[in-house]
């Protein structure tokens, strides 16, 4: 009996626990969609509302209409779509190399890349928005992309994952007369598929989110990214919390739907890269 | 393996590591030089204009840095982000990681879901949200904490408790991470142990404290580690929520950098202040290994 | 899942989004102007009357935020993205001159008569000048005065607004006194540089000394002014708020939760839209007050002078850039832009008060009673000094107040730490004198 009624009080306690989390992550990102669905002021009422009198969506039509949303979410996906299909493929070459070739230095070169990870992104970015000037990268597209084209922690993941994978498949393929090239395209990047997935969503998103760096390189508005948009918007319509709030659930909606599609991928890199590092 | 085939093995390689190693020593590697050179000079606005006024200081934006008030506030910000935040957000992951992997827990596919949904937020958007829930007159924070009984604060006013709410938006945020690695470093704990001490008679929480820590050991380390050199590098939640206000008391270092640095244009003593802090980022990873070393468990 | 044909595709026709934007606009001429915030919006509509005009130029206008102007400028400047002509506070010309960015204007203004020159608020095109020569046209004024609960303050015995700093205070205790604890008098956010600054000018203050080589903070001048407004904080009659706490400030306003706010000309329109219809009539604006020297009055009898305390000389110009090929067709623009005319459509359009006195003459301008302060306030302008790093000193000194404001440092504590800091923010600029590389 007693350990029945332990057992009664640790489940209590582990839902309960369990449900009080939820409710905690969950609170912000439900009462930001209540509040983009208010009509003006409402989300400043007090006491606080949880949910709109009644639901408007003249907030999420403004952003597209008036605040040219619209473009915002296509330069974000495009921007976010280039760097992660170009870094797959120039980091899936750089861990294949890592992982099956036999080269002098490579254990010493992949230890450098590895401590240079520690370097904070920071210290580089004020020469490197030097840098770019020189290429005439400034207020480009490619500016955003090309120092998110390599990518240490990708190669690390695709290095991790194909020491798993035996050699002898790719002498087979070798003995069969294949050329490297066609070995990597043909044989590698098939069987790095689940890494390559989860490289993906982690590239994609970390693209989608970053803020500073578009930020800095884009000085015309028709190419800003939506966070950059948002983080404007937020500057000129403050007073406008229904509006901001409608522009924070187009931000974060199409990362959240990713993320819900391919969780499965994107848990598993995640455990990779933790696990062997 | 013949000489022949090695040759042709480091051909392949240099082709396939050609584009990755060029792009980030081009992109990376020469700017971090180049930044530690710019720390030693006073390269400014009226640098820019015209490069006869840029000086060779040497060591003085670094001396500046260490004089200037300022930045030993920004210091001191950084410093009570890592300790606090730091430790709060691995002790939450590792509670929920725990929760999550109870053996009593149904559905912990959706548990595990719902908090990792933070993580994939934009920090921008969420920030923006949050400042709302943070309002001393209108957030529901402060309403919550009305029906408890308990005086509104104002969170992001109030220089005690900005930095507290900048921290508290932060292990929200990216708890969920860290979480999915402390579950996976317990499902690699072997169940054995468990049933064994269970026979032995031991209670949840020895069994937590000489199973689960000790064997959670290396996963802690990475978690540890990551989450410093993340949280050393704090920036985009005080420059979306406070701008580094109120009276400063949220104004991280990389937020100073980026002030002096795109704001000012003082493009020297931003890069010397980027440096001092990746030494210290340095120096808190070997102090954290080192520390590990000694514990022989 | 991706296939490789369709990554291909993808890959491909991202190439091709990349490459392919912006393919040029015919044989006109297209200047690039960037104007910020609703500025940016609304200045689209004066266009086509100026593209009808010069039928070989188009204009486009890109709308760039208040909050990163700065910084986006000072980026495409390094970055050689800058527009043909842009906008730009009149604060920053100096940090624009510095960066050799803009263009001289004199030149092209030899083609102007006198009159037109003289016909802008003196004070304010002095804010376009250095060493001698313009380099921008003032395009629309900002100053800061007196936003006011008319009803509040007459009921607090104050029918009229106050014009000495003495009679400021007693207005305010009486606010304060009548409204409880839940009303303070008035709201200075403690993160801003400005009301300081205006009160040490007022109090004849020199902000900056020796050619503007060094602080002078702890001039008595000053620390008269600093002290003053730090009472007003210590008294309780200003709440100790920063900007970013003021989720609403029309209705705080609108609430009573305060009776006065200093404020610039946009809050006239944001005001009348977001005020309640009930305020509408009693909401006003007033000059500021101005400094009086009590001590030196006869003792009990206070002298109640009527001059204006002085002001802010701000608002926002036009520039030309220094690199543009396209400065003829963008200074044609910024000429229509100083028209008269074109200046009082542009306050019709915006709110913004102009810069020529001949657009006050516009009916619209006439018929705003709330305008009228301003025009009165626009004739007692300062500069603040015209160097490139006061926009840093102004946040040191904003950074400063808060700290005293919040009592973590005394008055001469901060005074001194902003002398400090000031005359070490400004060695770069005393070795330039030295060498002869800034005028």
């Amino acid at each position: 009996m007693n350990n029945f009624l332990h057992r009664i009080l640790s489940a209590l306690l582990v839902y309960g626990l369990l449900m009080l989390g939820t409710v905690l992550a969950l609170a912000p990102l439900l009462w930001m969609l209540a509040a983009s669905l208010m009509p003006p002021g409402e989300a400043t009422d007090y006491p606080p509302r949880l949910w709109p009198s009644t639901v408007t969506f003249e907030h999420y039509a403004a952003l597209f209409t008036r605040l040219d949303l619209g473009r915002y979410l296509l330069n974000s996906t495009l921007l976010a779509g280039a760097v992660t299909v170009i870094s797959l493929f120039v980091n899936s070459m750089a861990g294949y190399a890592f992982a099956k070739f036999r080269f002098r230095y490579r254990d010493r070169l992949f230890r450098i890349l590895l401590a240079a990870m520690v370097i904070p992104a920071q210290v580089a970015m004020l020469p490197l928005f030097l840098l770019l000037k020189q290429f005439g990268l400034i207020n480009t597209y490619w500016g955003v992309i090309i120092p998110g084209m390599a990518n240490i922690f990708g190669i690390f993941l695709i290095r991790q994952y194909l020491l798993a994978i035996p050699d002898s498949l790719l002498d087979a393929a070798r003995m069969d007369g294949a050329g490297e090239f066609r070995i990597y395209w043909a044989l590698v990047l098939p069987l790095c598929r689940p890494i390559l997935v989860t490289l993906a969503i982690f590239t994609f998103m970390g693209a989608w989110n970053d803020f500073m760096w578009p930020l800095i390189v884009l000085t015309d508005s028709s190419m800003y990214t939506l966070p950059v948009a948002l983080a404007n918007l937020l500057g000129e319509h403050v007073q406008d919390t229904e509006l901001m709030m409608a522009g924070s659930v187009l931000t974060v909606l199409p990362v959240l739907l990713l993320f819900v599609a391919l969780q499965k991928y994107y848990i598993a890199g995640i455990m990779l890269g933790g696990m062997k590092g | 393996m013949t000489t022949g085939q090695e040759r042709h093995a480091t051909r392949g390689a240099r082709a396939f590591l050609a584009p990755a190693l060029l792009l980030i020593a081009v992109f990376f590697f020469l700017p971090v030089l180049a930044a530690l050179l710019l720390s030693f000079t006073d390269f400014d606005i009226y640098a820019l204009g015209d490069l006869e006024r840029l000086r060779f200081v040497g060591l003085r934006n670094y001396l500046d840095l260490l004089q200037s008030p300022l930045f030993w506030t920004a210091l001191g910000n950084t410093f009570y982000f890592v300790v606090v935040g730091g430790p709060l957000s691995v002790a939450v992951s590792l509670g929920a990681a725990l929760l999550v992997n109870a053996p009593l827990t149904r559905f912990p596919g959706f548990f595990r879901a719902a908090f990792f949904l933070p993580v994939v937020t934009t920090l921008v958007a969420v920030a923006v949200v949050w400042r709302y829930l943070y309002h001393p007159h209108y957030g529901l924070l402060n309403y919550g904490l009305g029906l408890l009984g308990i005086d509104p604060i104002d969170w992001l006013g109030d220089p005690v408790w900005a930095m507290p709410a900048i921290i508290l938006m932060a292990v929200w945020k990216n708890f969920g991470f860290n979480m999915i690695i402390f579950i996976a470093g317990l499902q690699n704990i072997p169940t054995p142990l468990y049933e064994a001490a269970r026979i032995d008679g031991a209670s949840g929480w020895r069994q937590f404290r000489h199973i689960t820590l000790p064997l959670l050991g290396p996963t802690f380390l990475f978690v540890t580690l990551m989450t410093m050199i993340g949280y050393f590098q704090v920036f985009a939640e005080p420059y979306v929520m406070t701008r580094g206000g109120p009276a400063n008391r949220t104004l991280s270092v990389v937020l100073l950098m980026y002030e002096e640095g795109f704001r000012w244009w003082n493009m020297g003593y931003a890069s010397a202040a980027a440096f001092v802090l990746f030494v210290l980022i340095l120096a808190g990873t070997a102090l954290q290994l080192r520390l590990r070393r000694r514990d022989p468990e | 899942m991706l296939s490789s044909p369709r990554l291909l595709f993808i890959a491909a026709w991202l190439a091709l989004w990349l490459t392919g934007c912006d393919s040029g606009a015919g044989h006109a001429v297209t200047v690039e102007f960037w104007a910020m915030g609703q500025e940016g919006e609304q200045v689209k509509a004066l266009l086509p009357e100026f593209e009808r005009r010069h039928p070989g130029i188009r204009v486009r206008v890109q709308q760039i935020p208040w909050s990163a102007a700065h910084e986006k400028l000072l980026t495409a400047h390094a970055g050689d993205a800058m527009p043909d002509a842009f906008q730009l506070g009149n604060t920053w010309i100096p940090e624009f001159v510095a960066l050799r960015a803009i263009e001289p204007l004199d030149q092209r203004l030899r083609g102007w008569s006198e009159a037109a020159l003289a016909d802008y608020f003196p004070g304010i095109l002095a804010t376009n000048r250095l060493a001698g020569q313009t380099f921008a046209l003032p395009w629309y004024v900002d100053t800061r005065l007196f936003f006011y609960r008319g009803d509040l303050l007459a009921a607090a015995g104050f029918p009229e607004p106050p014009v000495t700093w003495d009679g400021w205070l007693r207005a305010m205790a009486a606010l304060k006194a009548q409204g409880g604890g839940e009303r303070y008098a008035i709201l200075l956010p403690i993160d801003e540089w400005q009301l300081p600054v205006i009160l040490a000018l007022q109090r004849g203050a020199t902000l900056l000394r020796d050619r503007d080589q060094y602080g002078n903070f702890r001039d008595p001048r000053f620390r008269d002014a600093f002290t003053f407004y730090l009472h007003l904080f210590a008294r309780g009659l200003a709440p100790p708020v920063g900007n970013t706490q003021m989720a609403n400030l029309y209705r705080e306003f609108a609430s009573g939760a305060f009776a006065i706010y200093v404020s610039g000309p946009w809050n006239i329109g944001e005001f009348g839209r977001r005020l309640p219809a009930a305020l509408q009539p009693h909401w006003n604006t007033a000059p500021l007050p101005n400094f009086t020297d009590s001590l030196s009055s006869p003792a009990g009898k206070r002298v109640e002078t009527s001059t204006v305390g002085v002001s802010l000389a701000g608002g926002a110009s036009l520039a030309l850039s220094r690199d543009s090929p396209r400065r003829e067709a963008a200074w044609l623009l910024l000429e229509f832009l100083a028209e008269p005319e074109q200046q009082a459509r542009f306050y019709q359009l915006t709110g913004d008060l102009p810069a020529r006195q001949l657009a006050w003459n516009d009916p619209a301008l006439i018929g705003n009673r709330h305008a009228q302060a301003f025009r009165e306030q626009l004739r007692h302008l300062r500069a603040t000094p015209p160097i490139p790093e006061w926009e840093r000193i102004a946040s040191r000194i904003a950074y400063y107040a808060e700290l005293a404001i919040r009592q973590e440092l005394s008055a001469d504590e901060a005074l001194a730490a902003l002398d400090r800091d000031v005359d070490r923010i400004l060695e770069k600029r005393r070795w330039l004198l030295r060498r002869g590389l800034v005028p």
